[in-house]
Parts: structure tokens; C-alpha cells; sequence
């Protein structure tokens, strides 16, 4: 095992090399596509179905019948779609996150009290307007969770997924280091990068939940 | 005892709500349970009528009913001759204190119903019901700021915001501490004085009924039927003490005793 300063070197080793910033942002950028992705489609379905009681029931033997099987065991199958390289990882990390994402969303929307959407029938809200004024803003926080929560499972996955599907990132960077001679020196400033950057994923996301008007739920009850 | 009954309005005042015949009957594992058996109401307009009961007669269902958030299982609610469909923002609900929008403000609160209306007018309509509730100071407040009185004075004042007819309370001050709620009933009588809006107003507090209504509607046990109707013959602002708010209170938990047979 390197020491504390072997990692160190290893670390400016990657700097001077050129490769700490393009293996962090490969990672980073396969991250966004996926977890972004995921979100625009996962977030209006799941609002969808858990407001129709019938679309939820039409869905969720599907949804619970996908769910629990990992995404790594998609990664052939990932490979044979889109071959080794972005399109791979970013398909992986979408499957990732879109199902937690589609749960958050179907729960939060179930969730709703029913006496906003009375208030808000009751005060004369076109449909539209219920959604944007009522139905939004009560889902937002528990959203704002299930994002961050999902997230973390992104960051996971990339990883992982870097170590088959491509050859860039800082999955294939821990791969490739023992490979290449058993740079364990690198494989060890990977971990310590992949988890800095973790940390500052949660904590740009714990930022919006500060934000004051979704900020209401964590401090009631 | 000596009660009043009286199954019509004041006839001096002109009818501005009629339940006929309204039944509700909710089907669970398979089974009817009636919940209300032919409820016949006449509300006068202006008037302040408490709905009253024990918990689980079918008070709220009942308010439920007349505000259109549920449809009955046979009769029908008219409100100045038209039949109620839905809710309407002519006739505005006042849940428990958890009916504000955590999400909004004081004043998001109050403006929520005003989107019809300019923005200066909606701003003074704002500033007059956040002094009118005595929430100066707090309109860039959230609700978690609030404590569960300001809520329900905010509450009332999203209602009142609209200019509604009517205002359809449903144990509004129940989760308050007693002597919160003995001011908000002042405040609610103060408010109604100055609005003169119609109130149905849903309790179990048989003191809270004969202090506020012009009239109490005693249901009884499930399923819920109007008992009696007791006029409050005494004028605002009313002593407590007085020998007629005794007589009138004591006739009612006769009237609930019964129905409880205890």
C-alpha cells in the first residue's frame, strides 16, 4: 500500500501529466448527460402516474420487475448497444438514476396533503395552474432529496462503469493504474478523488435545499 | 328547557343555502355505511350557523358536501338557487391551520386567489387583510415561522382576500391551545361583524357553537341526521355568564347527552 505522500505524488503525477483535470471532467461529463437525462424523463412520468391511482397500478409490476436489477448487470448489454465509450457509460448512469428518480416522484405527488390541492380547487386554479402553483412547489422538496440521494448512486455507477465501458475517467484511471504496473499509488489517489468530489456533489446539492421557499418541509414537524 | 327550534331561516332574511335531502353513504370492504340520512338545511344569508356533534357524526363530510369537494349519494346543496358542483372560489374553505401553503409566504398566502386581479390591487388587498388578521411584520414571513394562531388568522385571511359569499369553517381553532382559541373566536365574530360574510362553521365544542352561531345545528351520532336547531337569541358581544347562554348550553348537552345516552 502507498503512503499518505505516495498518494500525493501520485496526485501531482496526474496533475503534470494532464490528466487529473480530463479524467475528472470524463467523469463528470458522463455524469451530468446521465443524471440529467434521467431527470427530465423520470421526474413529469413519475408525477404522472402517482397523480392517475390507475396509471400507477398499470406501472408498477414493470417498475418494480426492472428496478432491483443492478445496473452493472446492463453493462454487456450497454456495450452491445452502444459500443465502449460515452454513449455507454452515460446509458448506464441514466438507468441508474432513472429509477430511483421515477419512485421520488410517483411517492412525492402521493404524498401531497389533500388539503393544498382542495385549497387550490377551492380558490378557482385552471388545471395548469394547480400544477404549477400547487402540485409543483408541495413535490419540490421531497424531489430535491430523491435528486441528491440519486445523485451519490450516479457517482457510484460512473465509476464502475468506467472500469468496463470506456477508457477515460477516474474508474478507468484505478483500473488502468494496477494494470499498468501497479500503480497503486494512483489507484488510491482515484479513491481519494472520486470521494472529494462526492462530498462536493452533496453539498452543492444540499445547497438547494436551503433555498427558502423549498425549505419548508424539513423545518415543520 | 326552553329552546327555540326553528327549521327555516329568519324569514326576514333571504335563503342563501339549501341542502334537500342529502344522504352519504361510504362503501368500505364492500360495505355501504350510511354517514349522513337526509340532512335538510336552510342558511340565511349573513347568517353565522354552527354545525354541531360528536367526532365521526358527519359534520365535516356534511361541510365537505356543501362546499362541492365531495358529491352526495342522493339529494343536492343549492346556494342562491344554483345547484353546487364543485368548489368554488365564491365560498371558501377554511381547513385547520395546516391548510396554508408552507411554501408561500404571508402574503403569497393572501394573494394566492387574487391572480385575477392587477398587482396594485392585489397588493392592497394584502395589506388590508394582513392588518385586518394583525399579522403586521410577518407578510415576507414563512408559516414555519408562525405559530399555529398566526396560521389560522393567515388562513382566514386567504379566505377573506377573494370576497367570498360565504366561508365554510371546519374546527378551525381545534388544534389551538384554549386561550388561543378564545381570542380567535373573538376575532372570527369581530371579522364577521365587519364582513358580514355567511358562516357555516363545523365544531364538537358546544360552548364554541352557543358563543359565535345565530344558530346551532345539533346532529347526532353516526348516521349523522339534524337533531335540532337552536336558536341563539342573544346578542353580540355575548356574556358568558349570563343566565340565557347557560340555559341554551345546558339544553344542548341534554340534546348531544341523549344521543351519546349516557
Amino acid at each position: 500500500m502507498p503512503s499518505p505522500w505516495g498518494v500525493v505524488g501520485g496526485l501531482v503525477d496526474l496533475t503534470s501529466h494532464g490528466l487529473l483535470v480530463k479524467y475528472v471532467v470524463a467523469s463528470l461529463f458522463r455524469v451530468t448527460w446521465g443524471f440529467t437525462l434521467a431527470a427530465i424523463l423520470a421526474i413529469p412520468l413519475g408525477l404522472t402516474i402517482g397523480w392517475y391511482r390507475r396509471a400507477e397500478m398499470a406501472f408498477n409490476p414493470l417498475i418494480q420487475f426492472l428496478r432491483p436489477i443492478s445496473p452493472l448487470a446492463w453493462i454487456p448489454i450497454a456495450i452491445l448497444w452502444f459500443g465502449v465509450g460515452d454513449l455507454s457509460a452515460i446509458f448506464l448512469i441514466f438507468l441508474s438514476c432513472f429509477f430511483p428518480l421515477l419512485l421520488t416522484a410517483i411517492n412525492a405527488v402521493r404524498n401531497i396533503p389533500a388539503v393544498y390541492i382542495n385549497a387550490g380547487r377551492n380558490f378557482g386554479l385552471s388545471p395548469g395552474a394547480l400544477v404549477y402553483r400547487v402540485l409543483y412547489p408541495a413535490v419540490v422538496p421531497q424531489l430535491i432529496v430523491g435528486l441528491r440521494i440519486t445523485l451519490g448512486i450516479a457517482w457510484l455507477v460512473v465509476v464502475a462503469a468506467e472500469m468496463i465501458a470506456v477508457n477515460s475517467g477516474l474508474g478507468f484511471l484505478i483500473v488502468d493504474a494496477r494494470n499498468a504496473g501497479n500503480r497503486y499509488d494512483l489507484v488510491v489517489a482515484g479513491m481519494v478523488l472520486i470521494g472529494l468530489i462526492g462530498l462536493l456533489l452533496d453539498i452543492g446539492m444540499r445547497s438547494l435545499e436551503k433555498v427558502k421557499s423549498f425549505r419548508w418541509s424539513y423545518s415543520e414537524e | 328547557m326552553e329552546s327555540t327550534v326553528a327549521i327555516t331561516a329568519t324569514p326576514t332574511v333571504e335563503t342563501k343555502l339549501r341542502a334537500e335531502h342529502i344522504s352519504m353513504s361510504f362503501t368500505r370492504d364492500g360495505e355501504s355505511m350510511p354517514v349522513l340520512e337526509d340532512i335538510n338545511l336552510e342558511v340565511g344569508n349573513g347568517e353565522f350557523l354552527c354545525l354541531l356533534g360528536p367526532s365521526g357524526c358527519g359534520k365535516s363530510t356534511l361541510l365537505s358536501i356543501i362546499a362541492g369537494f365531495l358529491s352526495p349519494t342522493s339529494g343536492e346543496v343549492k346556494i342562491d338557487g344554483e345547484i353546487v358542483r364543485g368548489p368554488d372560489p365564491r365560498r371558501i374553505f377554511v381547513f385547520q391551520e395546516r391548510g396554508v401553503f408552507p411554501w408561500l409566504t404571508v402574503e403569497g398566502n393572501i394573494g394566492f386567489g387574487l391572480f385575477k386581479l392587477t398587482r396594485a390591487e392585489r397588493d392592497r388587498r394584502i395589506a388590508h387583510y394582513i392588518k385586518m388578521v394583525g399579522l403586521e411584520g410577518f407578510g415576507k414571513s414563512y408559516p414555519s415561522e408562525l405559530s399555529g394562531g398566526m396560521k389560522q388568522r393567515l388562513e382566514v385571511a386567504r379566505a377573506l382576500a377573494v370576497n367570498p359569499d360565504m366561508l365554510f369553517l371546519d374546527e378551525p381553532f381545534g388544534a389551538l391551545d384554549s386561550i388561543t382559541r378564545l381570542i380567535m373566536r373573538g376575532e372570527l365574530l369581530r371579522i364577521w361583524e365587519a364582513e358580514r360574510k355567511t358562516i357555516i362553521f363545523v365544531t364538537h365544542d358546544i360552548d364554541e357553537a352557543v358563543q359565535l352561531a345565530d344558530r346551532v345545528a345539533v346532529m347526532s351520532a353516526r348516521p349523522g341526521r339534524i337533531q335540532e336547531i337552536v336558536n341563539i337569541d342573544i346578542p353580540h358581544p355575548r356574556d358568558i355568564n349570563s343566565a340565557r347562554y347557560l340555559e341554551l348550553r345546558t339544553g344542548i348537552f341534554n340534546q348531544i347527552g341523549l344521543a351519546h345516552h349516557l
